[in-house]
């Protein structure tokens, strides 16, 4: 009998495992709120890094490692990171196979651009829409599955539960249908979920508008540990709007790019050695990156360039005198500022204005979600490898991956890492979920019949409930006073007297949710119930992130407290968990598996190539492809 | 209320469509999504009547999902990109109109259902049929830069319709694929490795939903958001599924590559 699965979400990591499960014979049932082909992935622009060493750089997947642990400010476990940037090359190899249109050098082979938070050209890249590149080859693989059976698509639905036998093993889900909120229960024997970030909990963030972290809330309510949630990634060069802040790649910095404001020599600024110095020479462009962190310039990691930016434009130094720094691209060759056509279209379209010529005008924004789902991870040597499954949830048969788990990112994501944690994660699903289910002794047709009926009862209940509720509040609004608190307090800078006041507003927020009416009360495409629905969950993630962020008092990746500006590695160098609670979340910590590398400070000022060298790396490392 | 606009949208559920219309504040940088969510948190009409918030497909608000394609003052084109200010310049008019595509089976107010778009790219197997995902340690062929530049443009289709609703051809009568199919036919036998499969996608074409349905009128390469060069790919095409049927005709094997 065909083994039977679902994967929630079709981004890169939904759609990688069930490539690799339909592959290994599976029949998948793929749901998705949207057709997968237009998943959030679509968004990724600069590139997937891959330790291939094509540019005489002696770069190496364990170089790789090193850069995604110390990027990662040491809060990551290190034996998924390490098996990642190992399976990098073979990952390309297969995109480059399955039609993947990365850009070549003359000579043929695919070229590599910096990035963030390494010293090495290790970012392949397509244009620059490299996640749309990626996204559109691997629903092609799934498309010819689905021609051939093995794949069958529910697109324009929305997973609600997530069914559980009396043993506790994930046995299927209910459904929702967007077009008329028909509820339904399809069954599996194992669960993967795949659904990406939750940056429209902060609403102006880079993310797509599927992106609201609803599933994993509904399985955080449903008993998931969630892990390392106050980690929310903050990206310095975004376009703002009032719709979302559209995200100018990275790789314009890659290429080349510069970021400056004009500088004022009567303010003074500290540097990241301590010392006072001055902002530049007045009516000069300052370059202030490039001067606090000679080594990486631009090309700091993400949190360091979100704080540096805010930090000049607090000194009032901000373009036009409001919160907006210059990304500069217009000094840059044509040829360059061809890759970056797909990001510079987008400026030019939203502001009129023509980066190739003028400098653009960016501030940062909430972009990626480091913490998510907790999920397990056996390493390559340890003894209970084999009896333990990789990304695989507290809930048994209960799969996480991509955005949505917690692996790989530690406290801050390199730049172009995403792609890979979500290629290389949904991979790993694809071939420990079959393992899962031949391990287990009965099959969903044994699970008795009310299992599922109940579940399915209790979401009709609730979609009763929440139709019928009446009272003052508009969830949108409600979603606006979410989101400018969010962005207030829990971005990139956190004080814990703002903290405490966002966790009471957030409660507030839930009792205010209890109270509000519906303005449409219709089956068909009902777009305001669908939302309102996803809210509930939404708010839950929302003290998650912070809660975790109010407990720790350090400064770590992008979790910035001014109190506190020190990596405490004594009391902090731990993991985040986060169990529900209908009060407020429980937040306990467990260690972090550091076996690879031990901690050292975290500096980007100055730099050199080095050899870093990695312990206890396993020799029988087997790769999920 | 400061500087306003007009709405006027098309909305409603199959055969119970009507216009309805909504006065909006303008502010800086307003597109017609930023729009549409005003209405959600305010949804009362122009004539101060309490109404139901407007349906609409959405996703990653830059143009690259392809979800946001709608008649924004009858034109086939996202609605992410349509900033209210520039369309109010270049109509001269502070009314705004939105509707839904009219190629595609209408699911409610600006939403319709492209599934037939997905359909398509099955019919031309719009895919490299490889042996598998595992790794072969092989490098994959050289590819020139101009050659990846090629693919690439082809390969930024995002499927969002445009292009078929424009086009005369595609419509009731008729069961053209419509140019995005073509163009994506092109992408594959244009591919290395998809090239050993030309054949097979040829004969797609010559179909009765294949190439014969084009009528060159145009229009989808004027309306294509991502400047894909669709009549070159329905030309070239046209020209290969001739000598695909004239290959078939003759029993020959495939012509050398």
């Amino acid at each position: 009998m065909k083994k039977e699965v679902i994967v929630v979400g079709g981004g890169l990591a939904g759609l990688s495992a069930t490539m690799k499960l339909a592959e290994k014979g599976c029949h998948v049932k793929l749901i998705s709120l949207t057709k997968v082909r237009r998943s959030h992935s679509v968004c990724a622009q600069g590139g997937i890094n891959v330790a291939i060493n094509l540019k005489g750089e002696e770069d190496s997947p364990l170089i790789h490692a090193y850069d995604t642990i110390k990027g990662g400010d040491f809060l990551g476990n290190q034996p998924p990171i390490l098996e990642m940037c190992m399976a990098g090359p073979a990952i390309l190899r297969m995109l480059d196979r399955i039609g993947c249109p990365f850009n070549r050098t003359l000579e043929g082979n695919i070229d590599f651009r910096r990035f963030g938070g390494t010293l090495y050209h290790r970012t392949a890249f397509c244009g620059a829409s490299t996640g749309q590149q990626l996204l559109y080859a691997l629903d092609e693989q799934v498309r010819r599955y689905e021609a051939l059976g093995q794949v069958e698509k529910f697109e324009t639905h929305e997973f609600l539960r997530l069914i559980l036998d009396q043993e506790g093993n994930a046995r299927g889900i209910v459904m929702q249908d967007l077009y008329n909120l028909h509820l339904s229960v399809l069954k599996a024997d194992a669960v993967v979920i795949a659904t990406g970030g939750l940056g429209v909990i902060y609403k102006k963030s880079t993310m797509s508008t599927f992106c609201t972290g609803a599933a994993n809330g509904r399985l955080f309510m449903q008993g998931m540990k969630y892990a390392n949630g106050e980690f929310i990634q903050i990206h310095p060069t975004a376009i703002p709007g009032n719709d979302k802040m559209r995200l100018i790649s990275e790789s314009s910095r890659g290429e080349g790019g510069r970021i400056w404001v004009y500088g004022d020599s009567s303010k003074q600024i500290a540097f990241p050695d301590g010392s006072m110095r001055p902002c530049g020479k007045t009516g000069e462009p300052w370059y202030f990156l490039e001067e606090m962190y000679p080594a990486f310039g631009n090309l700091v990691p993400r949190d360091i360039g979100s704080r540096e930016v805010l930090r000049v434009c607090e000194l009032g130094l901000g373009v036009e005198q409001k919160m907006q720094v210059y990304l500069d691209v217009s000094h840059l060759p044509a040829e360059a500022q061809h890759k970056l056509e797909a990001v510079l279209d987008i400026y030019q379209k939203f502001t009129g204005d023509d980066p190739r010529k003028k400098p653009m005008k960016i501030f940062p924004a909430v972009h990626y979600s480091m913490g998510g789902a907790w999920v397990d991870w056996p390493a390559a040597d340890d003894p209970d490898r084999w009896t333990r499954y990789r990304h695989m949830t507290n809930l048994k048969g209960c799969f996480n991956v991509g955005e949505s788990d917690y692996q790989y990112h530690g406290a801050n994501r390199l730049g172009a890492n995403s792609l890979l944690s979500c290629i290389f994660g949904g991979l790993v699903t694809g071939v420990e979920a079959p393992r899962y289910i031949a391990s287990l002794s009965k099959h969903h047709g044994d699970v008795s019949e009310h299992i599922f009926t109940d579940a399915l009862r209790q979401e009709e209940h609730h979609q009763k409930e929440l139709m019928n509720r009446s009272g003052p509040e508009n969830i949108h609004l409600l979603h606006d006073e979410l989101s400018d608190w969010m962005v207030q307090y829990v971005s990139v800078k956190r004080d814990n007297p703002d903290l405490q006041k966002t966790i009471e507003k957030l409660k507030e927020l839930r009792e205010r949710y209890r109270h509000i009416t519906l303005d449409d009360k219709g089956h068909t495409l009902n777009q305001t119930y669908v939302f309102a629905n996803q809210f509930g969950p939404m708010l839950e993630l929302a003290l998650v992130i912070a809660k975790g962020a109010l407990l720790r008092d350090e400064f770590r990746g992008a979790h910035f407290k001014p109190e506190f500006t020190e990596r405490d590695d004594e009391h902090w160098l731990k993991t985040t968990i986060a169990t529900y609670n209908p009060k407020e979340p429980d937040i306990s910590y467990e260690p972090i598996d550091m076996r690879h590398l031990d901690p050292i400070k975290r500096d980007y000022t100055h730099a050199k190539k080095v050899k870093p060298t990695l312990k206890n790396v396993p020799t029988n490392i087997q790769l999920p492809l | 209320m400061s500087k306003s606009f007009v709405l006027k949208i098309f909305r409603g559920t199959p055969g119970k469509q009507y216009w309805e219309e909504f006065e909006l504040a303008i502010y800086p940088g307003i597109n017609v999504i930023s729009a549409l969510m005003d209405i959600q948190k305010h949804p009362v009409n122009k004539s101060g009547q309490k109404t139901t918030p407007v349906a609409w497909e959405q996703g990653c608000l830059e143009e690259v999902c392809g979800s946001c394609s709608m008649l924004v003052n009858g034109k086939p084109r996202q609605s992410c990109t349509a900033l209210v200010e520039r369309l109010i310049e270049e109509t001269g008019s502070s009314t705004i109109t939105l509707a839904p595509f009219t190629k595609f089976p209408l699911v409610r107010d600006l939403v319709v259902d492209r599934t037939k778009m997905f359909e398509s790219l099955k019919k031309v197997r719009a895919w490299v049929s490889v042996d598998g995902t595992w790794d072969s340690k092989e490098k994959g062929p050289k590819v020139s830069p101009e050659v990846q530049e090629a693919l690439y443009v082809l390969s930024t289709c995002m499927t969002c319709g445009c292009c078929s609703e424009s086009c005369p051809q595609v419509n009731e009568k008729s069961p053209f694929m419509g140019p995005a199919a073509m163009s994506q036919l092109r992408l594959f036998n244009s591919n290395p490795a998809g090239a050993l499969e030309k054949s097979e996608r040829l004969r797609a074409a010559l179909g009765e939903e294949g190439i014969a349905g084009c009528g060159n009128a145009q229009n989808c390469v004027k309306v294509c958001p991502k400047n894909i060069p669709l009549t070159e790919s329905l030309a070239l095409i046209g020209r290969e599924a001739s000598k695909q049927a004239l290959r078939d005709f003759f029993s020959l094997p495939d012509a050398p590559r």
